[in-house]
């Protein structure tokens, strides 16, 4: 009962202080505004602080993440030296560590499932950034892309294995292959699917953006509308697809769990695009967790360090690519 | 009023209810026991009310944090060896506490049981020298089975495992060739063939590949129906791998520490791919500030575990260990101590 009481007063109190500023002298209204000024001077100042603190954080996190792959891949480091990155065989129990099985399966699977995913994804961004840009049917194209990017990658591994897996198998029980079903070609295909949306989406926002204005001139001059993509749109908006492209890249680089579900999880350099591979990510997955040895866990935080050297160059070279583009576009 | 008084007593209730459940213990490793180690830690928590959380990290992870000190208790399927002993840097006691088997399994479409493999044919399979299905030294050994003209798969462990482990303990043991170019190790360097993640991965994969040829746990192929070879043991009788044949197995002339592979037994009707799994925890208890209590809760629940507890052994696929290896273990927890004193009398 006591509780109730307080809360209806303390409710009440502020009620009668809104009413008494309503009715202030105007000497006391002024004063109010000047300390109105000062506060947001202050919120101003706090409010950049707080974006510059944002900004640090990534800085520190990148720093962060990249200075504790170092230290503990010293052992590693120290052990192999540059031949870590020659070196093909994986052999735990023997101490003995290489990497190129898994740079080769990550690069090749990644650029695999770019070279799969490239006519869809191209398409669908014309095709939502100049057929349909509105209406019911893009709407609906949409939003299926949002969620092929937003169904968790687990998925895409169980999916992987009760559609695409079988297919394999029956094409290599065709041309002569052992079938095991997964391997490189499996991998590939799911990871194109899961990067159709994000080169997609980039793709479409930067069409959207070609001005009416060059389409219209390309029109006046008798083009085709088939002319006015090939010719106008794309070359106009190369950038944005680029960086479209990189940043599918990125995340084909990167994704472990449908990868590690389809790629067949073997420490050898894939003879062929059917036979079972290794990607780092994968390989981090399934081994991390019981990497005894000093020198195993070491070897797997260097590839680990690998990938994030692997990852940034590309996105390096992605934007040195938009940056000439952009340059020849607008000259 | 009536509220506060409600409150009130949910808040004592939950006090009091910790205060009685309060002694807790933590351990961490294999994950090949886990179903049983949490049915036992489930039925013993509620005849103690002492409340054990077991995660199945891996062999690996749970020696790590038993000797990183996290843990009250650690579990593996692989002893520990000599130089993990010393890292651990004060004594340890390994505890048996059931008996696992890692059993062959295939599909090979139209032979549904009773193949029949030799140590020497597994290892040819397993090293990629055995090919097809219908190569002569496997038909040789199944005169009466129709073996088709089909490659074999060979799906092993992409995680580290203590399965992978035993598989090749084992195969180092028998096959001279194997020994040299992979030996035993939870993660081998695999020659051929393809990797599923855990048990059920491989047991996955064996179902789905035509031709594939695997190795998983007693368990797992019974539950998800999938054959399994008979396999010649070091006397030359076929066995066929279940709870009794991996069991007398373990019939055999234990160390006292209980560090010991059984596999390729010398045991008559023993399955050759067998093992102890063990829990493990500190010979002297009194460090990291852990209490005599907590202490003694440990070795109270391995007690229990190596007697009462074995009752629920055979009905999740684990062999029970033999009144032999009971003894043993008697004298092993009899020999933990707090502070140089006995837990135990």
């Amino acid at each position: 009962m006591a509780e109730f009481h307080s809360l209806n007063s303390a409710d009440a109190r502020p009620a009668e202080n809104k009413g008494g500023a309503e009715q202030a002298p105007p000497s006391f209204k002024a004063a109010r505004g000047r300390v109105g000024r000062t506060r947001g001077r202050i919120g101003e100042i706090l409010f950049k602080i707080l974006l510059t603190g944002g900004g640090f954080v990534v800085l520190v996190i990148v720093a962060g993440i990249l200075l504790s792959l170092i230290v503990n891949s010293v052992p590693s480091l120290a052990a192999f030296g540059p031949a870590f990155l020659a070196g093909t065989t994986w052999n735990p129990s023997g101490g003995e560590f290489g990497a190129l099985p898994f740079i080769v399966g990550t690069i090749l699977t990644a650029f695999l499932a770019l070279f799969f995913s490239l006519p869809f994804s191209l398409s669908l961004s014309v095709l939502l950034g100049e057929y349909f840009r509105k209406g019911p049917f893009a709407a609906l194209i949409r939003t299926m892309m949002e969620l092929l990017a937003g169904i968790p990658s687990v998925i895409y591994g169980l999916a992987g294995t009760f559609f695409i897996v079988p297919l394999i198998q029956a094409l290599e029980m065709g041309i002569g292959f052992v079938p095991y079903g997964v391997g490189i070609i499996s991998a590939s295909i799911v990871l194109a699917v899961m990067i159709i949306p994000y080169s997609a989406s980039l793709g479409k926002e930067v069409l959207e953006l070609v001005p009416e204005e060059l389409k219209e001139g390309a029109y006046s001059l008798g083009a085709t509308r088939t002319e006015v993509v090939t010719r106008i749109m794309v070359p106009y908006s190369f950038s944005g697809i680029i960086a479209g492209i990189t940043l599918a890249l990125g995340r084909a680089l990167g994704e472990t769990i449908a990868v590690t579900m389809l790629i067949g999880n073997m420490n050898a350099i894939p003879e062929n695009l059917f036979a079972p591979g290794q990607t780092i990510a994968s390989l981090i997955a399934n081994e991390f967790n019981e990497a005894g040895a000093d020198l195993h866990r070491a070897s797997l935080l260097e590839l680990g360090l690998i990938l994030f050297v692997i990852t940034a160059l590309i996105t390096i070279l992605g934007k040195y690519v938009i940056r000439k583009m952009s340059v020849g576009g607008s000259s | 009023m009536l509220k506060r008084i409600f409150s009130v007593a949910a808040l004592a209730s939950l006090v009091l209810g910790t205060a009685t459940a309060q002694t807790s213990l933590t351990g961490s490793g294999a994950t090949f026991p886990e179903p049983l180690y949490r049915k036992m830690f489930d039925a013993y928590n509620k005849q103690t009310r002492v409340k054990v959380n077991y995660q199945g990290i891996g062999s690996g992870g749970g020696i790590k944090q038993l000797t990183d000190k996290v843990t009250d208790f650690g579990a593996t399927d692989a002893f520990m060896n000599e130089k993990e002993l010393a890292a651990a840097g004060a004594p340890i006691v390994h505890i048996p506490t059931c008996i696992g088997a890692v059993v062959v399994c295939y599909n090979i479409p139209g032979v549904n049981t009773g193949l029949k493999l030799t140590p020497d044919i597994i290892a040819g399979l397993f090293l990629g020298k055995i090919t097809k299905w219908n190569d002569p030294a496997i038909a040789a050994e199944n005169p009466k089975v129709k073996l088709p003209d089909m490659s074999v798969s060979v799906v092993h462990r992409s995680d580290s495992s203590g399965t992978s482990y035993v598989f090749t303990d084992y195969l180092t043991k028998v096959n001279a060739e194997w020994k040299d170019k992979v030996g035993m190790n939870k993660s081998p360097n695999w020659p051929t063939g393809i990797g599923g993640k855990g048990n059920p991965g491989v047991a996955d994969l064996v179902r789905r590949v035509p031709g594939a040829v695997g190795y998983v746990e007693l368990v797992y192929a019974s539950v998800n129906k999938i054959a399994f070879a008979q396999i010649k043991n070091k006397s030359g009788a076929y066995v066929t791998p279940s709870l009794k044949s991996a069991s007398a197995a373990a019939a055999v002339d234990l160390p006292d520490d209980t560090r010991v592979s059984i596999t390729d037994t010398d045991a008559k009707d023993g399955y050759p791919i067998a093992t102890f799994t063990w829990l493990i925890l500190y010979k002297e208890q009194d460090y990291n500030r852990r209490t005599k209590a907590q202490a003694k809760a440990a070795v109270d629940l391995l007690w229990w575990v190596v007697h009462a507890g074995q009752r629920y052994n055979e009905g999740l696929y684990y062999s029970q260990i033999a009144p032999a290896v009971v003894k043993k273990c008697e004298y092993l927890l009899k020999s933990v101590t707090y502070g140089g004193v006995p837990l135990l009398k």
